[in-house]
């Protein structure tokens, strides 16, 4: 709101963008989400805010886009004070923010969903296609303004949203964990995208919780605990182990499995499976596949390369175009969902709020959702509403959901607590396979060792898992084998006991990531 | 769930309804006094406490509205506008009064024959658009209404071709005398020249209790209202959509067929001129006031049946339309629904404040433990 809006196309983008938080807290009525915060961001920086879920980072971030106003301390900005009253404002002075969750439509193009509500800037025709082009070179994005947004892959649209904030002016980026989605080559693209922005004189805040990346790109860190900056460390000298004791106060947990537990008996099994959409593309082609009991089978890969149409295939939301899907030697290949969970399928999907609960209903009827046929819950069409209370107290107490009460809704707990009451519904009522599609995405450190506990605690009671993850290092620590899918293909088997991330990052690429 | 909470959340759901009243108080008291009417005179009429005649009036209007309304709601408890509960009932209440007047069984039987074929045309027709939907992905809204037009222009045309003539129009042969149902005096307490309660009112309150019970009850009910906050998890637990949404529009659509019938054994006798057209699409509103819940809707259907009741000696006494209580009707509606979200964020508000106390109590119970 101080500086002025527009700047002549094709002008060199101010540098400075050097932003100071000083003693800024920030209470909600009955919690202080923020207290006296203290941070100073050098300009033309790379920046790290690392911490825990539910540390104050995303309040700390609200409050410097605008969304939130802090009670208390001050915003420099250029060593100016400010007070934004919405992102609006914040836009106007500078700083751009890119969400973790992409705020991008599908059926618009590049150069659409960039223009969208900044049209004032340069139009929404060629003069704006060639602002997008200026900006897609000097920074090595590779983007065809042209081209629709459902053609591009996870990597590309975080540069469209990195794109968006630049072509409204950001000199200030605010990256959101931008690379819980992202492969390890991705990452690497992504980073030097970063580098190329900071050395363009662009200031970079990147809030994370993973270490190893922090420690590649920033320049500063600053560390949050419980509201509060609990202190700064030089990415040159600091080591994880020190970051991770700033941060929680104890050392990282490792999804390390123990001795092996794999049996011979077949649970799952997939053969020659395949999946065909309406216009005659495979989005799964050929799948074979055993699990055993006992064992967790790990599938990485990049996200859209077939890891969703494999799990809707297995729990039947999709029906294989060909080929057979069975569970303990029975064919389920034309059964209905329902009749596939009551035959002991748990299922963490990876899209917790889309797919697995309903917001806006109590904790104990959310306990109901997938198991509303389960004799334990219903007698005659009628639910056990009493049961499924009891039921619903007891994973909230054996699986640590931290909430007041059965009858809260399942929107108001944080991310950790209702993938733990998720985790806990699927492991009941015996399964005999759970499918586990990103367990522990956006979970905090806490909650993510819990869900490895269980899995692992699974394991060893003679299940089998089928486990699908972005992080590799989950993957291999808690696989007995890992398999690797590549554009609906499954394309190699590794063993996690000798392979590295590198190496899968190069499998789940075909081969091109082989540089690294 | 402590006192406390239930206070709120009672609070909360009696809350957002009086506020959009009020505001609607106030939008029609500033449009009486711009149309140049006396205001106090316009709420005297209104407020004014009914007479038997016109309890009797209401109590008859309510149970149709309900009806309506409940069969709006069972569809959007399911995210699916079923805007062609109007049509339903048009030919639903045709066929019905067609069948009862032929009185192929005899005195009462006859009426549940009619009950039996009013639901199940009433069903049918919005089954169309629960198949269509389910099968061409065409959108129930464009179907239903759709169906609508073709239901008045198939009842139009069915009456020109098979109905007897009378006076000026055509009308389906009357009921005979032994399938007409008196209706509740409630012991004497109407007089023969109040008009009676119509006997079938009660379906209304039986309809209610079933649908509370299933909706909130049964394994059917929590499907439906799965399916309806969120579509994707529903499938992913097991719900068969497709099934449920043919399901859903099958009940909408049988409930609807009812709307009318109330009247038509206790009053009309045929269909014709008695016909009451128009209760299909209040009762989408009365379904919105209520939020789909049975009492709800019955609050909602008793009011409008209130005003609309209670305005028609306006232009009597205050020399004011009574068309004026449709902007009053009209603002309800709008009102609380924005009403409705306001309150509701104030309660997820409320409810994360509540729990981070709760945590921070424990939070710091397990640090004192610690140490």
């Amino acid at each position: 709101m101080t500086t002025e809006v527009e700047t002549a196309p094709g002008a060199a983008p101010p540098g400075g963008g050097g932003i100071s938080v000083v003693g800024v807290t920030k209470r909600f009525p009955g919690v202080v989400a923020n207290h006296d915060v203290n941070l100073t961001i050098r300009p033309g920086t790379v920046h790290a805010l690392i911490g825990e879920n539910g540390a104050g980072k995303s309040t700390l971030m609200k409050i410097l886009y605008g969304v939130q106003k802090p009670d208390e301390g001050q915003i420099l900005v250029d060593d100016k004070p400010v007070s934004f009253h919405s992102p609006t404002d914040a836009i106007k002075t500078g700083i751009g923010m890119v969400f973790q969750h992409f705020m991008l439509a599908d059926n618009l193009t590049v150069l659409e969903n960039v223009v969208l509500g900044a049209e004032g800037r340069f139009g929404i025709g060629d003069r704006a296609r060639e602002e997008i082009r200026r900006i897609s070179d000097d920074f090595g994005f590779d983007l065809d303004p042209d081209q629709l947004l459902e053609k591009l892959g996870v990597g590309q649209r975080q540069r469209v949203e990195i794109l968006k904030v630049l072509y409204r002016g950001a000199r200030t980026i605010i990256l959101d964990e931008p690379t819980a989605v992202l492969v390890p080559q991705e990452v690497d693209a992504l980073f030097a995208n970063l580098r190329e922005l900071r050395d363009s004189g662009r200031t970079i805040l990147f809030i994370s919780h993973k270490l190893d990346e922090v420690l590649a790109i920033a320049d500063d860190i600053t560390v949050m605990r419980r509201g509060e900056t609990v202190g700064e460390a030089d990415p040159k000298t600091a080591t994880k182990h020190q970051l991770a004791e700033m941060m929680v106060g104890a050392e990282l947990p490792s999804p390390e499995t123990e001795e092996s537990t794999v049996t011979t008996t077949r649970m799952l099994e997939l053969a020659g499976v395949s999946l065909v959409d309406d216009g005659g593309r495979y989005l799964l082609r050929d799948i074979d596949l055993a699990i055993h009991r006992g064992e967790v089978l790990g599938v990485a890969g990049v996200e859209g390369n077939g890891q969703a149409e494999l799990v809707e295939t297995i729990m039947g939301i999709r029906k294989a175009t060909v080929g057979t899907v069975s569970l303990a030697d029975q064919d389920l290949t034309r059964w209905p969902t329902r009749r596939r969970r009551e035959a002991g399928i748990g299922f963490i999907p990876e899209d917790r709020h889309r797919h697995a609960l309903v917001l806006d209903a109590p904790l104990w009827e959310n306990r109901l959702l997938g198991h509303q046929t389960s004799p334990a819950l219903n007698r005659r069409g009628f639910l056990r509403r009493r049961a499924a209370k009891a039921e619903t107290s007891r994973i909230v107490e054996a699986y640590d959901v931290r909430t007041p009460s059965i009858n809260t809704h399942a929107r108001a707990l944080s991310g950790g607590n209702q993938q733990k009451l998720i985790v806990g519904r699927e492991m009941s009522g015996d399964p005999i396979l759970v499918i586990a599609a990103h367990p522990t995405r956006g979970v905090d450190v806490g909650a993510q060792a819990a869900i490895w506990e269980h899995i692992k605690n699974a394991r060893r009671e003679g299940l089998a898992v089928l486990l699908i993850s972005a992080d590799l290092d989950e993957l291999i620590g808690l696989s007995d084998r890992i398999q690797v899918i590549l554009r609906g293909e499954l394309v190699g088997e590794f063993d996690p006991s000798t392979v590295t991330p590198q190496q899968l990052g190069s499998a789940m690429t075909g081969g091109r990531g082989d540089r690294s | 769930m402590n006192a406390g909470t239930v206070v709120l959340k009672v609070g909360q759901a009696v809350l957002a309804p009086l506020i959009a009243l009020a505001f609607a108080v106030v939008v029609t008291s500033v449009i009486v006094s711009v149309a140049g009417s006396s205001v106090s005179e316009f709420w005297e009429v209104m407020l004014e406490p009914p007479s038997k005649r016109s309890w009797v009036n209401i109590l008859n209007q309510t149970s149709m509205l309900f009806l309506a309304g409940m069969a709006a709601a069972i569809a959007f408890r399911m995210n699916l506008f079923n805007i062609g509960i109007e049509g339903q009932y048009l030919l639903a209440s045709y066929c019905a009064a067609v069948v009862a007047g032929a009185a192929l069984l005899p005195g009462k039987l006859n009426v549940a024959a009619a009950v039996v074929v009013a639901m199940v045309v009433g069903a049918v027709w919005a089954g169309i658009a629960g198949v269509l939907k389910v099968t061409r992905g065409v959108s129930e809204v464009i179907s239903t209404i759709m169906l609508n037009a073709i239901a008045l222009t198939l009842v139009g045309w069915l009456l020109n071709q098979y109905g007897d003539s009378a006076g000026q129009g055509r009308r389906t042969t009357p009921i005979p005398e032994s399938s007409r149902l008196d209706g509740f005096s409630f012991f004497g307490y109407f007089a023969q020249a109040d008009g009676r309660v119509w006997t079938l009112s009660f379906v209304a309150i039986v309809v209610g209790v079933v649908l509370a019970v299933v909706i909130n009850r049964t394994r059917f009910g929590f499907d439906l209202r799965a399916t309806g906050s969120n579509d994707e998890a529903a499938v992913a637990s097991g719900v068969g959509i497709k099934k449920m949404v043919v399901v859903a529009m099958l009940l909408s659509g049988g409930v609807a067929g009812l709307i009318w019938l109330p009247a038509f054994f206790g009053d009309g006798y045929y269909y014709g001129t008695p016909f009451q057209s128009n209760l299909g699409f209040t009762g989408l509103a009365v379904a919105l006031l209520g939020r789909n819940r049975p009492i709800g809707v019955a609050v909602g259907a008793l009011l409008f049946a209130w005003l609309s009741v209670q305005a028609n000696p306006l232009q009597l006494f205050a020399d004011i339309s009574p068309s004026i209580v449709q902007v009053t009707q009209g603002v309800v509606v709008l009102a609380v629904v924005a009403a409705y979200e306001v309150v509701r964020r104030f309660g997820v508000a409320q409810e994360q404040r509540s729990i981070r106390k709760a945590l921070q109590r424990t939070g710091r119970l397990e640090e004192g433990a610690a140490t």
